[in-house]
């Protein structure tokens, strides 16, 4: 029994090497199917680091949470201090920063250009602020509630949560990642199609030698098999060229991700292909050849007898 | 061995290939089919190879009706005869070797055992200097001895040839014939088609003639049954 299995195993191994050894005696053909494959691997992998790293940015902007509490003009900066005291005691809210007029009025004109309008003005025109951070535990009702709670307060002259933006960033990503999984299955489909119809040319090319053998009383899994591992090799082989661009177009974006994200002293690192997407590639690879190459041997094979 | 009963064939929309064919050969019997082209030798052959099957009556091969043969159960049964083909259908880019190991390498016999028997059937047709050749570089003679190696190798009890020597010279194809003469020595069954009468008459063996689909009287009652 042993003995037979071991043998069993050794013919699968002997047709994937020669399956393998077929791929290399036509270089050319074989490139060709095996870069469309790659490419065809690769798009919604890159897409979906894009759509990874859309996220983390989106992540990175935790500020985003926080409120601004502009109070009203006649309320005095000791009063600010009490109401931001008495919010300090509160289970949901993190920090309390006061922000007062003049700060808010030197930071502006230090970072508007509108110093000399701004001088002429004679008094100042800002409020004071209470810049409101929620703790992490606090979801979006609560927020709500918290942000109309504080607009309803004597002092307090308007809220505003600055997160329309965050969620308009995240409404955009969803949709990206469903475009990316609706473009994976199309290209998953597309790498069917390419190795269902090269494994169909391959068994016409062979169609003679097939008939021989059933001649000689291969069973239609006999002549199978060195198709499904032709098929397989195209899969698995298209899948690293695919990961070998991913890692090429990885390092040349690194550069210029590094620079854009200094510019918005965004705390983000770029997320390149981890152990979970390679896998992801390969097994996508293995197992789109080894369909394409089933459909194409259960259609033609069968099909082909001797006369 | 082999019995036809009452059997026809007729291919679809055509004329009867083969009409009311009825007999016998016994084991280890030598016969030559013979008769004009057209007569219906190779559809004969093909009924025996599985590759047809009968419109009516039945084929007996070993006591098994292979004209009921279920489809995935011809493999096995293709894997207990030899078939020789007139044009010797070697695969051309494989050398002699693994062409006559392929029948054994189809049945699944391990790596060791396929190489001694391969040897031993490229000794008995005089080609072991010649195991390592491409096909095309033998001469036809000398693919036509790979061809039968390929068909003996598996050791079948029935050996059926379809003008083995069809596109060979008379001098090469006495060798040919001799050669099949032998392994019928040791106790092969064979079926041999041909239609060169001048060969027939330098070697034994029983004929049975076929016109027209049918079998030749005069030729039927050696293989009464």
């Amino acid at each position: 029994m042993i003995y037979k299995l071991r043998h069993y195993f050794g013919l699968h191994r002997q047709n994937a090497i020669d399956a393998f050894d077929d791929l290399i005696q036509k270089p050319l053909a074989s490139m060709l199917t095996i870069a469309v494959i790659g490419i065809a691997l690769a798009l919604p992998a890159a897409l979906n680091l894009l759509v990874q790293n859309g996220r983390s940015v989106a992540d990175s902007f935790d500020g985003i949470r926080d409120f601004s509490v502009y109070l009203k003009p006649s309320t005095s900066l000791a009063d600010a201090g009490k109401l931001a005291e008495s919010l300090r005691l509160r289970s949901s809210i993190k920090t309390v920063r006061i922000i007062s007029a003049d700060d808010a009025l030197k930071d502006f004109q230090e970072t508007s250009g509108y110093s000399e309008a701004l001088s002429t003005l004679g008094t100042n025109p800002l409020p004071h602020t209470l810049v409101v951070r929620p703790t992490e535990a606090a979801d979006a009702a609560r927020l709500t509630t918290l942000a109309a709670e504080l607009s309803s307060k004597n002092n307090v002259d308007q809220v505003r949560i600055d997160t329309d933006w965050v969620k308009r960033l995240s409404a955009i990503l969803d949709l990206l990642r469903r475009s990316v999984a609706i473009a994976g299955v199309l290209l998953i489909a597309a790498v069917i199609i390419i190795v269902g119809n090269t494994i169909r040319l391959d068994i016409q090319s062979r169609r003679d030698e097939i008939e021989v053998l059933k001649l000689l009383g291969a069973s239609d899994g006999f002549v199978r098999r060195p198709f499904l591992y032709v098929g397989v090799w195209y899969g698995l082989v298209g899948g690293l060229f695919g990961i070998v661009l991913l890692v090429i177009s990885a390092l040349i974006l690194a550069e210029p991700i590094e620079r854009l994200t200094g510019l918005y002293q965004a705390n983000f690192a770029l997320q390149g292909l981890n152990f979970t997407s390679i896998g992801a590639i390969l097994l996508g690879g293995f197992l789109s050849g080894w369909i394409g190459a089933w459909t194409a041997v259960s259609r033609h094979i069968a099909s082909i007898q001797p006369e | 061995m082999i019995r036809f009963d009452h059997m026809t064939k007729r291919y679809e929309g055509g004329r009867d290939a083969l009409r009311n064919i009825s007999f016998e050969v016994p084991k280890g019997e030598l016969v030559f089919l013979t008769g004009p082209s057209g007569a219906g030798k190779s559809t004969l052959l093909k009924l025996l190879a599985c590759i047809e099957r009968p419109t009516r009556g039945q084929v007996f091969v070993n006591d098994r009706n292979i004209g009921r043969l279920p489809n995935r159960q011809i493999p096995r049964y293709r894997q207990q005869i030899g078939l020789v083909f007139q044009d010797n259908k070697l695969l051309q880019d494989r050398s002699a070797f693994d062409n006559v190991a392929l029948p054994l390498i189809i049945t699944g016999m391990h790596q060791r055992e396929v190489g001694r028997r391969v040897r031993a059937a490229l000794d008995q047709v005089g080609l072991l200097k010649k195991e390592k050749s491409a096909p095309r570089t033998l001469s036809l003679g000398e693919q036509q001895r790979v061809g039968i190696a390929r068909a003996v190798v598996s050791r079948p009890g029935l050996l059926v040839a379809d003008e083995p020597t069809g596109n060979l010279d008379p001098e090469l194809s006495l060798d040919i014939m001799r050669l099949f003469k032998r392994f019928n020595d040791i106790g092969v069954t064979m079926v041999i088609a041909t239609h060169d009468l001048n060969l027939l008459n330098q070697l034994g063996g029983k004929r049975l003639v076929l016109k027209d689909g049918e079998i030749d009287e005069h030729t039927l009652p050696e293989f009464k049954r």
